[in-house]
């Protein structure tokens, strides 16, 4: 091989990198808007259709154990105004929080709890006073046919349990601790979650025992788990504010979104999906 | 792999070329199309952690540092990242050297499998952990009935967690140096009478010690900063399993100013560890 060859074969390799690099960049930055922002779509439709109409693309930025729900009402908010498109952004409450605080471009946002959300409310990223638009009660979840014979919230502060719970920076741990407290039990788990689809994993792997998540966990789990109730969880129950974000690139159709939330066909998704009405 | 270079090559090109090296950054050494990139890659990667420095409240750091539950996490980051260093060391040089030396069909195949946990998401590998060694597990399962060992929400867990991100790191290293360095000399060793295990461990060994330092090195600071596969195999309970990112990632959910303080002993730590061992057994590479 001649020598400008080989240097022309470098060449082509250096480039090759650089692209793969650009590509593996943009390829980064091209799903993030897809999956968390979807700003210029948004601004331009906006900007295209000056008020009234719903049409362009609504961000909603939802606690985890709102995903099957609202992935549901995603597609029927898509089905009754065509043209417009749901992104959604589900995560822990108070990571979400932390992303509108810092200027994330979200529409709408859906907490688990009402201290994540005021989070959002404190920095005056919020319009208006949030609703509650469903609440959330406690459960315990099993290994399929409930082999340890759990019962009770007593029962999972015997030793030889495995048991998870959903850490207390996070609502469901909170709830939990405050379930536990009110009833006077001390529970040592062996790990403490970062959010609730976490701690349901670890049953639905077997991995553990039982954990305490929320009902609508343990019916979104099927029959990977088997739902144990406790009437401690009325201690503990979780309000759901939703609220329009201040900045939304999108507010009429946010404002449609959260309208199809509350309303009766909404309500009946969510709680078919095992939610409270509020 | 310099130092045998080094011997090949005649004294007098190599004083010149370490002469160039140190050529003076504004002088012509440093061309313009390179420094530039060069500098704005080193802002890239450094701005962050300046931004990180200037949101830090200062004067609530002592209140956040004095926590047992910070140097709890601490001692357990230190004392896992080693471990999973150690264990790293002991599987992975030997697989590195079974990469570079041994010819077997399908070498391709696996040296692209071995370096497979570099792009696999973290918190895949900790579902994958938890697949192969959990209490219902291929491997796993077997532990438990044979030796009563579960592993996951154990601090051994961590370190099978973060070992399984790590070794690779370790492995291309090493391997990239032994490829790099000349076979003949363990030839040699072994023409003159010394078993394979004897020129490895005597001739070889100590030839690639540089890459192996800098491999192990890279290992350890992976395994500092593993988050995924922990959080997902080990789980997250203070004192057996929570590592300082872990404590980060928990304390950001709700006090975002003990998360930046938390951060910063970390970072403060492995700069310390990193920058000791650079000096000591690193500069040889």
């Amino acid at each position: 091989m001649t020598r400008t060859a080989r240097r022309n074969r470098r060449t082509l390799q250096v480039a090759g990198v650089g692209a793969a690099a650009l590509l593996a960049l943009s390829a980064c930055s091209s799903s993030d808007s897809d999956s968390s922002s979807g700003k210029s779509d948004s601004s331009a439709s906006a900007s295209g259709s000056a008020s009234t109409k719903t049409s362009g693309t609504v961000t909603v930025f939802a606690a985890a154990s709102l995903q099957e729900s609202f992935t549901a009402l995603g597609k029927e908010f898509e089905k009754e105004h065509p043209g417009t498109k749901v992104n959604f952004s589900f995560g822990g409450s108070d990571t979400l929080a932390a992303q509108i605080t810092g200027g994330a471009p979200a529409d709408v946002f859906a907490a688990a709890s009402p201290k994540t959300m005021k989070i959002v409310t404190a920095k005056g990223d919020a319009v208006g006073t949030p609703a509650t638009f469903v609440r959330n009660q406690l459960e315990i979840a099993t290994l399929p046919g409930n082999p340890d014979k759990i019962s009770s919230l007593k029962d999972l502060t015997k030793s030889s349990l495995k048991v998870v719970l959903c850490d207390k920076t996070v609502p469901c741990g909170a709830a939990a601790q405050k379930a536990l407290t009110a009833s006077k039990l001390k529970l040592t788990p062996v790990s403490y979650e970062q959010d609730v689809k976490s701690a349901l994993n670890k049953v639905v792997l077997k991995e553990a025992d039982a954990a305490v998540v929320y009902k609508t966990d343990v019916k979104a789990a099927g029959s990977k788990v088997q739902g144990v109730e406790f009437p401690e969880s009325a201690n503990a129950i979780n309000d759901y504010p939703i609220t329009l974000v201040k900045n939304a690139p999108n507010a009429v159709a946010a404002k449609a979104f959260i309208a199809l939330v509350q309303s009766a066909e909404g309500q009946k998704v969510l709680t078919e999906a095992g939610f409270l009405k509020p | 792999m310099t130092k045998v270079d080094a011997s090949d090559a005649a004294p007098d090109t190599l004083v010149a070329g370490a002469r160039r090296r140190h050529a003076r950054w504004w002088g012509r050494g440093v061309p313009l199309p390179l420094l530039v990139p060069a500098l704005i890659g080193l802002a890239f990667l450094l701005v962050p952690l300046v931004a990180l420095l200037v949101r830090t409240e200062w004067h609530d750091l002592p209140d956040q540092l004095s926590s047992p539950a910070v140097w709890q996490a601490l001692r357990l980051s230190l004392l896992c990242a080693t471990a999973a260093t150690a264990v790293s060391l002991v599987l992975g040089v030997p697989l590195a050297w079974l990469l570079a030396r041994v010819e077997f069909p399908g070498r391709g195949l696996v040296r692209a499998l071995v370096t497979l946990p570099l792009v696999l998401p973290p918190v895949v590998g900790g579902v994958a952990l938890l697949m192969a060694l959990g209490r219902n597990g291929v491997v796993g399962r077997l532990l438990d009935s044979w030796f009563g060992v579960t592993l996951p929400f154990t601090t051994a867990g961590v370190v099978v967690a973060e070992a399984f991100v790590a070794m690779p790191f370790l492995v291309i290293s090493v391997e990239g140096t032994l490829r790099a360095a000349d076979p003949r000399y363990e030839e040699a060793a072994t023409t003159l009478g010394a078993s394979r295990f004897t020129a490895f461990r005597r001739v070889t060994l100590p030839l690639i010690a540089p890459g192996i330092g800098a491999g192990a090195v890279l290992a350890w600071a992976r395994a500092l900063g593993e988050f995924g596969a922990t959080i997902t195999f080990a789980g997250n309970f203070p004192g057996r399993t929570q590592t300082m990112p872990l404590a980060v990632y928990l304390a950001l959910q709700n006090d975002p100013e003990a998360a930046i303080a938390l951060s910063l002993v970390l970072l403060a730590v492995s700069i310390a560890v990193l920058a000791g061992l650079r000096d000591h057994w690193m500069s040889a590479g």
